[in-house]
């Protein structure tokens, strides 16, 4: 029973995923629409961060809010992405002790 | 596949591509891997094998649904409530692939499928953001190398949490949930940072995600900021050149 809840959530995560490969092989979008989908990365990021990032520490929203900010101040100042990310746990990891 | 006459300069540019694809993966595995056996561990409590809950790592390869297919199967609900809220919330991925295969729409579809099929938050992220590739020889090779890089450490993630149980602790583990939110600031940050207005365009898809949010189904709210955020880029955004 449970694989075949895998293989259908398989294919409703895949379907969704491939068809776009389809679409743009058989249509020439006008301007304006490939406009829209270049600016869909920012917009997609914006999605994920927030207000996601406030559910990292469930009952203490302002953790993640605060980490958030710390990850934007150091990408801001141009530190390797991966710094970022390790500044952002250790905000948590500091808060929540 | 294999190719008997490979000319020299043509062999390197892939071998390049693929060393740079796995560098760029390497923060995607950074925030893969404590989730991924962070979600081991809960499948495994959920009363799932360690086979299947590998087998959905490997074939549905997506963070969130997966916890929460893993919980609902725990709860035990039915499988078309679970297959139903999967595609709610994977829905985004559409969008996010319709960009993506509109950015590489010139590769032959036998590499648009398979990379379509590596698209995650996190791997979509960092595609978008090297979009120059998209235009180089070889591009291809660099979307697979840090796509499956990723894949891969979600994946031995998952059979580890499964196979291991808890080993990190409480404390680190919680911390560690902050990862990728911190890379997508990471990645976010320096692209908006070469063209400031561009801001607007994550700010308008956090509102409307917040705001929709409060009455729709968290996948659909992610929906409609990405396509809202984005309509912004519309008067925003400049004709794409090919030179960049």
């Amino acid at each position: 029973m449970i694989v075949v809840i895998i293989i259908g959530m398989a294919l409703v995560t895949m379907i969704p995923r491939f068809i776009p490969a389809y679409i743009v092989d058989r249509v020439n979008f006008p301007e304006w629409v490939n406009k829209w989908l270049a600016a869909i990365p920012y917009a997609a990021l914006g999605a994920l961060i927030f207000p996601g990032i406030m559910s990292v520490i469930p009952d203490k929203p302002y953790v993640g809010v605060l980490a958030g900010i710390i990850a934007i101040v150091l990408a801001v100042f141009n530190i390797h992405i991966i710094l970022v990310v390790i500044g952002a746990i250790l905000a948590v990891f500091l808060l929540t002790i | 596949m294999t190719t008997k006459v490979i000319d020299k300069p043509h062999t390197s540019t892939r071998i390049m591509m693929v060393q740079r694809g796995i560098a760029k993966g390497f923060p995607i595995m950074l925030g893969y891997l404590p989730i991924a056996l962070a979600y081991g561990v809960l499948a495994k409590q959920a009363g799932m094998t360690l086979t299947e809950l590998t087998l959905m790592s490997v074939l549905v390869y997506a963070g969130a649904a997966q916890f929460m297919g893993a919980g609902m199967i725990a709860i035990g609900t039915g499988a078309i409530e679970i297959i139903v809220a999967t595609f709610v919330l994977n829905f985004r991925h559409f969008v996010m692939s319709l960009s993506f295969m509109n950015r590489i729409k010139a590769y032959k579809l036998r590499w648009k499928v398979p990379l379509s099929l590596g698209l995650t938050d996190e791997s979509f992220s960092v595609a978008s953001i090297h979009t120059k590739e998209a235009q180089q020889e070889n591009g291809a090779y660099f979307y697979a190398a840090m796509m499956i890089t990723a894949y891969t450490s979600w994946v031995s993630g998952s059979f580890l949490g499964g196979v291991l149980g808890d080993i990190i602790p409480e404390a680190l583990s919680q911390s560690m949930g902050v990862a990728l939110y911190a890379m997508f600031i990471g990645l976010l940050i320096p692209s908006v940072k070469k063209e400031l207005k561009l801001v607007l365009i994550p700010i308008i898809a956090m509102l409307t995600n917040y705001l929709f949010s409060q009455f729709l189904d968290q996948g659909w709210a992610i929906v409609a900021g990405t396509l809202i955020g984005g309509l912004v880029g519309i008067v925003l955004i400049k004709e794409e050149d090919e030179s960049s």
